[in-house]
């Protein structure tokens, strides 16, 4: 079980969250100019690797916050995410 | 190939076993084949073995990082079945089941395939929705789906105690699948080797491959191994989980996410289920071995994992969940619990493909492969020999999400 910072709570037991996936890049500002590879890439696309993540996470049984955090894909380590990924 | 059978075995015995040819061979490993397929797991092999066998390809090495059948063919829950939801899903795997059938006499290897109906617990009306158009798409392509009632249900699944009138979810109704069947996972894995072994495919262990490589015109032209460089015009990747990882060395994105799903397996008893149950509310299935182990298979870990341990809550609700309904399994001791990796698709189907990079295909994203090994062999070959899309992959392809052209799956086990 992770035990994941919440930034209003503190730390608390993964059971008290739920994940809401990868933290995804913005949406292109303006999708009618886009190529069709670049945005089928950002629809679809997701971040893969073995390694760091930033994933977003919803404090649903506590606070009801939701926040990004990044995790390692291979040792479930946690650290904060930079201030503007959200 | 020293083919196996009651005479063979009497014949032996007087040479107290001594002498069984080794099932595949151990080959050096050459600087050039036609074809290179990474990942010596079900559908490695079945490619392997299918390319041999329909195609007459046979200049091929499968490459494997680790041993022969230690990969997510030895961390499945051996269910082979046909009920999906959707027209492009549900013919693929009645073809699946068809070749599943007829594999041990095909391989003249015993995979112990053992017909036996899936039973699916349905305790929510809208599952219940969901189901029923399943089983109507389903009889549109030959596939079996049938309701039942709930006093039935219980009949056949004597320890099915749970889900009573005052339960929190009341079983509702039934569904039985005939085509469903269970088999023994490693005799698949080493029934497919031997047999590919026996038509000239060098399987190669222990042979981690590290990157791609690609040549001045752009195509694939082999790869980088522990072992070293090997070239090949064609290369497949069918390394579940590890899709991006192998594909990536060559910049190639794709729209996959890696998970971490659950199976754990009780002390062997005496025969309890001759059926398999799948309770897709709670999200927990199981069946009995042949040894008497309950097989249980979970939900998977929702964020993205490359582990093969598991997260002891992510089991601990499986278990609970499946102590609803069978309340007195919880005297029953768990013995051994693994984690498999598994990439999915941003639509959940599996993807059988071409990619941008000429000669390199991929066979990812499969959540239950394990019942796809076959008829995910047999299309892949069909697409390395033909260079094009056998008709039962053609809506599987990479193009499908250029497209936005989804195959929105929800047939599989646990999904809720």
């Amino acid at each position: 079980m992770l035990l994941i910072h919440c930034p209003h709570c503190g730390p608390r037991n993964e059971t008290e969250f739920t994940n809401g996936g990868p933290a995804r890049s913005t949406r292109p500002e303006d999708a009618t100019h886009l190529s069709d590879a670049a945005w089928v890439d950002y629809l679809t696309v997701p971040n893969n690797p073995m390694g760091w993540v930033q994933e977003k996470w919803w404090h649903n049984r506590g606070c009801g916050m939701w926040f990004t955090i990044e995790r390692n894909t291979v040792t479930h380590q946690i650290q904060q995410a930079p201030d503007h990924v959200g | 190939m020293q083919r196996y059978s009651l005479l063979a075995l009497a014949r032996h015995a007087l040479s107290h076993h001594q002498n069984w040819q080794r099932a595949w061979r151990q080959p050096p490993l050459r600087k050039d084949y036609e074809v290179l397929i990474i990942g010596a797991g079900g559908h490695g092999l079945a490619t392997a073995h299918y390319l041999a066998r329909e195609h007459g390809i046979t200049d091929v090495a499968v490459l494997e990082k680790g041993w022969l059948g230690g990969g997510n063919i030895a961390r499945n829950t051996v269910t082979i079945r046909s009920n999906y939801l959707r027209d492009e899903s549900i013919p693929f795997y009645v073809k699946s089941v068809a070749l599943y059938e007829q594999l041990t006499r095909e391989l003249n290897f015993n995979l112990m395939y053992s017909k036996r109906s899936m039973i699916d617990v349905v305790q929510t009306y809208p599952k219940l929705r969901e189901i029923r158009r399943r089983m109507f798409n389903m009889h549109n392509h030959g596939s079996t789906y049938e309701p039942i009632s709930v006093d039935e249900l219980r009949r056949r699944v004597p320890p099915l105690t749970g889900g009573g009138p005052d339960a929190r979810l009341p079983i509702v109704a039934g569904m039985v699948h005939t085509d469903a069947a269970v088999c023994r996972h490693d005799a698949v894995a080493w029934g497919l080797a031997r047999s590919a072994d026996d038509q000239g495919v060098e399987i190669h262990q222990n042979t981690a491959v590290q990157a791609l490589l690609r040549g001045p015109d752009g195509r694939i032209c082999g790869v980088e191994t522990e072992r070293g460089t090997v070239r090949a015009k064609k290369v497949a990747v069918a390394v579940s989980g590890h899709t991006t990882t192998l594909t990536e060395t060559l910049g190639l994105r794709l729209p996959v996410k890696t998970f971490n799903l659950t199976a754990f397996v009780s002390e062997p008893v005496k025969p309890l289920i001759d059926v398999i149950v799948n309770c897709p509310d709670i999200g927990v299935y199981l069946s009995q071995s042949d040894r008497g182990e309950l097989v249980i298979g979970g939900a998977n870990d929702p964020g993205q994992s490359y582990r093969r341990d598991i997260k002891q809550h992510v089991f601990e609700d499986a278990v609970v969940a499946m102590l609803e309904l069978f309340p007195s399994f919880k005297r029953l001791k768990l013995m051994r619990q693994w984690g498999g990796t598994l990439d999915i698709a941003h639509d959940a189907s599996p993807i059988v493909s071409k990619t941008a990079i000429p000669g390199l295909h991929v066979s990812a994203g499969w959540w239950g492969g394990f019942k796809a090994v076959p008829a995910g062999g047999y299309t892949l070959a069909h697409l390395i020999a033909h260079d094009e899309p056998h008709p039962l992959i053609e809506p599987f392809s990479l193009d499908r999400f250029k497209h936005l052209d989804y195959v929105l799956e929800s047939g599989t086990t646990a999904a809720r």
